[in-house]
């Protein structure tokens, strides 16, 4: 990455119009442009999120305490957390379905509206329009649609199948399911469409070598397109997965976390420690964890994209 | 992907032989089906918020209103309660423009501002704080938003000691404008910073001979040939913060409540039962502002999302 | 009575000369069901009739909603003009910040300390010898509410104890009633379980672990009743799918459940829907076994601004709380009992009337609120939800998680 950055660097100084002695002053005004950004990226970015780790290790209360250190304290009380325990397993469960699933139903999609049909723009419009509303939204509607009173269990039990339940949001065994539902119906058609780009980059040739092959269409796919297609995959798994760990809006605006804590995620139990339960040490414990997921999955990424060719 | 929609130029996928082939059956009865589960929510929406509280009672979410009213939209609107105050949404429909206005102005100046200096004026140090701001996107908001709170509060209090006013930041419209520019920024300024980088180079080369600077080029050469990005830009920025809750429920106070917040407030504040249809005209209102967006942009729109996201 | 609030007022404005600006004095709170409201607007009314402007701020859905934005608020340098908390320990390390306005002359003007009673209200208010908040009221949790229409339809007798109601919860379920209703928001979950305790394990127990932090006691024998007698509860509360408290009361007010245990906040949504104490619902303290009353409530605190005039119509406001006429219509309409006792409360109906004669009587303990810091109640609250929710969960487990928590509090 080093190495890539000097050239880049290099190429740069080629390019920057007149050089003048001072190096401080030289492109005084880009600096001065510059300002925001770098202190966002070195007072927010940087900053805060030290700022953050570090109280992470105090036992600080309604108020930042920097003086009380109690080393890993609060991770333990973390670990030994019931609610935070949840909260993981249901982001796993969430993230792994709402990942894959996301994946298949916005690639099949995208295969499919990509196969020459008609009224592909209404079917993409379709797709789409939920990606649109926010999570606030889309949680209350489900909420709506999952009422066991009024809706597709009254609707069907009306229909005369009395002993049909569908009741996920009030049962804890799989009320992560029926956020999964309104996740997948927010989040997935966006997936299609970055799918579809992808596809819509793809050589018309391939196809044609393909059928002159005599290869089925299916095959095309699983064995050349997808392969083809791997830097869409892994940009799309990143966006999914950076989305799957700020989950927050949703629950609290389907389930608030129930029914008992079954629904609760991580993003919140943060929110709720720190201004709640006037724990903010706790708090900053379990975001520190949270940043701690996101470099797992992030570091790979970085490296595979950045890792061996930096020009995009 | 230099830019993922600009080759939207057709179809690429095998093509389908025969009009009435049972593949195609198939693929248009997927595509039909795939559509109800996309469309159900919006239909649902509609009709519960046109329905009276006896009918809903009645019991069936799909069965469309045999009485239409329009009741349940002027209550959302206008008259449903947090506490003693009765004015509905409407108050934080006006708090919701008159925070996404400033911060979509303030955020695509400052990141398109920024994209320039990076893709046309590198200096020292520039790409760091780049590559910075980017790991900056993938950080759970939930580790810097307490610092933030603090941030806030400290630049508040200095700028009241300096104007001698009372000017807060925190709990004030600006300070939330400020978190969306800053949150706003990594995107926006990898947006900006590759289209600009596209530029050719031979224009910005001759406008420097001319003697115009740093200033000058961005307002006389650049901003004129990127409307496009600005589309796109606002586009995502416009949708991205009409939608935002977290932040909203954060720096905020009830009485600058965006609507998403207050959306939540009202339908969670329930006096005696549940009134489901104004809940859902309520829904409705809220999601209209980026619905419209998204249906009049079109393309545009699924351009934004892709520019947004591919690069990302 | 006139003439006590005219001095009243006039004290208040003596404290601060020139306070003759009229002040838009932003009040939050989190009163938002149908009663509570009704009960807040008589403050906004009295408030309203000085020059100043009571402006609302309302926050929905309970305190846990509302406390951090208002937290938030006050140490992100936005103060409101004054708040509603349950006074106890939560505010302690605003006051300790020097974030909050002091009181006391306020309350030495007022002579709060002869008419607040049980004077341990005022104490929660105060640290180090100095008053920080304005009491509003009293909450009391340890309460049971049944609905007649309920009973009548199973054909079984209204209880008289929760004993009596154990054994009426059969007939109940057989008639398609929800023995129990109960919201799903965390503090319900363990509210109920203070008034259980209470009620089976007895004054002395809780005392010994809600204020000594007794893990022995919280792990002993005697809870392991109390834990039985939750696991049961939750049985009964088992169809009950429901997530605000006023919800849950509702469903006892249309009689498709038969008790709720819910403070004595409930009786404000029994009024609003028109039903009458002793014939519609039949309300016992204590559950019928122990009665005895917790004297939590809501406070007011006011934030400090550096402004003087705020300052005068802070204190102004804080005054008017607690004046005679404003505390008899905000508690007639709140369903809570007023925080002095020299005030006539003639049109009180009978619950209201049960709860002023077990204060009289003094037999009256602490609030847990002001006994547990706000993050051991977040740990219980979270352990509780948990339970009520969840069936696999067994009485012990709990137990023991109860005993670590109260071990591990501070």
């Amino acid at each position: 990455m080093a190495v890539a950055e000097s050239t880049e660097a290099e190429a740069q100084t080629e390019r920057a119009p007149a050089k003048r002695p001072n190096r401080l002053f030289r492109n005084l005004n880009a600096k001065i442009a510059s300002i925001p950004m770098v202190a966002t990226a070195l007072l927010i970015f940087v900053g805060c999120t030290a700022w953050t780790i570090y109280h992470s290790f105090t036992k600080s209360r309604l108020l930042p305490a920097p003086d009380k250190w109690v080393g890993l304290d609060q991770y333990e009380r973390l670990w030994n957390t019931r609610r935070w325990l949840v909260s993981i397993e249901n982001l796993a469960i969430y993230g792994i379905c709402s990942l894959i699933l996301s994946l298949v139903i916005g690639f099949t999609l995208a295969a499919l509206l990509d196969r020459k049909i008609r009224g592909e723009a209404v079917f993409r419009t379709i797709f789409l329009y939920p990606f649109a509303l926010s999570f606030i939204v889309t949680g209350l509607v489900w909420q709506w649609i999952l009422n066991p009173q009024f809706g597709i269990q009254g609707v069907v039990q009306r229909w005369g199948w009395e002993s049909f339940t569908f009741d996920p949001l009030n049962n804890a065994d799989i009320v992560i399911y029926g956020i999964l539902i309104a996740g997948i119906w927010q989040g997935s058609g966006f997936i299609m469409i970055i799918m579809l780009a992808g596809l819509r980059g793809i050589d018309e040739d391939i196809w044609k070598a393909t059928r002159v092959e005599g290869i089925p269409a299916w095959k095309t796919y699983i064995l050349v397109i997808i392969p083809m297609m791997r830097p869409i995959f892994v940009t799309a798994l990143v966006l999914i997965a950076s989305g799957i760990i700020k989950v927050y809006d949703l629950v609290v605006a389907q389930t608030s976390g129930g029914p008992g804590i079954a629904s609760e995620v991580p993003a919140k139990y943060v929110i709720e420690k720190m201004f709640q339960a006037q724990n903010l040490g706790q708090g900053f414990a379990a975001s520190t964890m949270m940043l701690l997921s996101v470099l797992i999955v992030l570091i790979p990424w970085a490296y595979l994209e950045f890792g061996g060719k930096r020009r995009d | 992907m230099t830019d993922a929609t600009a080759t939207y130029t057709g179809p690429h996928g095998p093509k389908p032989k025969r009009r009435l082939s049972p593949t195609n059956i198939m693929l248009y009865g997927t595509l039909f089906v795939v559509a109800v589960y996309y469309l159900l929510p919006l239909y649902v929406m509609i009709v519960t918020s046109l329905k009276g509280m006896p009918e809903i009672r009645l019991g069936n979410v799909f069965a469309p209103p045999v009485e239409v009213t329009f009741e349940p939209w002027v209550k959302a609107w206008a008259e449903a309660c947090t506490g003693i105050n009765c004015d509905g949404l409407s108050r934080g429909f006006w708090n919701s423009v008159q925070i996404l206005v400033p911060s979509v102005i303030l955020s695509i100046a400052v990141a398109s501002v920024n994209g320039y200096a990076l893709a046309n004026w590198k200096f020292k140090g520039s790409e760091v704080f780049f590559t910075i701001l980017i790991f900056g996107a993938f950080i759970p908001y939930q580790v810097m938003i307490y610092p933030i709170v603090i941030l806030l509060r400290e630049a508040g209090e200095g700028i009241s000691a300096v104007t001698g006013t009372n000017f807060r930041l925190m709990g004030s419209i600006w300070g939330l404008v400020i978190v969306h520019t800053i949150f706003g920024m990594p995107i926006l300024t990898l947006l900006f910073r590759n289209y600009f980088t596209s530029v050719p180079e031979e224009l910005f080369k001759a406008a420097r001979v001319d003697g115009a600077g740093f200033w000058g080029i961005y307002f006389r050469i650049m901003l004129p040939m990127s409307l496009p990005i600005f589309v796109v830009a606002i586009i995502l920025q416009v949708t991205g913060i009409w939608n935002d809750f977290l932040f909203g429920v954060i720096y905020t106070k009830p009485d600058t409540y965006p609507m998403t917040v207050q959306l939540n407030n009202i339908v969670n504040s329930v006096q005696g039962v549940k009134e489901y249809n104004v809940n859902m005209a309520a829904t409705l209102l809220t999601g209209l502002v980026p619905l419209v967006i998204y249906f009049v942009s079109g393309k545009l729109f699924v351009r934004g999302i892709a520019a947004g996201a591919v690069k990302g | 009575m006139k003439l006590r609030s005219l001095a009243a007022a006039f004290a208040a404005t003596a404290l601060v000369p020139m306070s003759a600006q009229a002040v838009d004095l932003e009040v939050t709170h989190w009163w938002t069901s149908g009663g509570e409201a009704a009960a807040v607007s008589e403050f906004a009314k009295a408030f309203d009739a000085t020059e100043h402007n009571w402006v609302d701020g309302a926050i929905a859905g309970s305190g846990g909603t509302a406390r951090p934005i208002i937290i938030s608020r006050i140490l992100g340098g936005d103060p409101m003009g004054a708040t509603q908390l349950n006074h106890g320990r939560q505010a302690e390390e605003l006051i300790e910040a020097g974030l909050l306005l002091d009181l006391t002359d306020v309350a030495e003007a007022e002579g709060w300390k002869d008419i607040v009673n049980p004077s341990s209200l005022l104490d929660a208010c105060t640290l180090d010898g100095r008053i920080y908040c304005a009491p509003v009221n009293i909450h009391s949790w340890q309460w049971i509410w049944l609905s007649h229409k309920a009973f009548a339809d199973a054909g079984v007798d209204v209880p008289s104890n929760w004993d009596e109601f154990v054994a009426a919860a059969p007939a109940l379920e057989e008639a398609g009633k929800i023995p129990l209703a109960m919201g799903q928001q965390p503090w319900q979950s363990s509210g109920a379980f203070g008034v259980l305790s209470i009620a089976i394990a007895g004054v002395d127990a809780w005392k010994s672990v809600n204020i000594d932090k007794d893990a022995e006691v919280a792990g002993g024998p005697v809870y392991a009743k109390v834990f039985e007698a939750a696991a049961k509860a939750r049985e009964f509360a088992a169809n009950s799918n429901v997530q605000d408290w006023n919800q849950a009361t509702n469903l006892v007010i249309t009689g498709q459940a038969g008790a709720q245990i819910m403070g004595d906040w409930a009786q404000g949504e029994f009024q609003v829907a028109e039903q009458v104490a002793g014939e519609d619902y039949t309300c016992l303290p204590g559950l019928g076994v122990n009665e005895i009353l917790d004297t939590a409530g809501d406070a007011f605190y006011f934030p400090k601004i550096d402004d003087p005039e705020v300052e005068a119509a802070q204190k102004e406001l804080a005054a008017l709380l607690l004046s005679p006429e404003v505390q008899v219509n905000f508690n007639l309409k709140k369903g809570s009992l007023p925080i002095r006792g020299d005030i006539d409360l003639s049109a009180a109906n009978d619950c209201m009337k049960k709860g002023l004669e077990i204060l009289a009587s003094g037999n009256i303990m602490p609030s847990g609120d002001m006994a547990l810091t706000p993050d051991t109640q977040g740990q219980i609250e979270d352990l509780m939800v948990e339970f009520w929710n969840d069936p696999s969960y067994s009485a012990e487990d709990a137990q023991a998680r109860y005993a670590e928590i109260i071990g591990d509090a501070d």
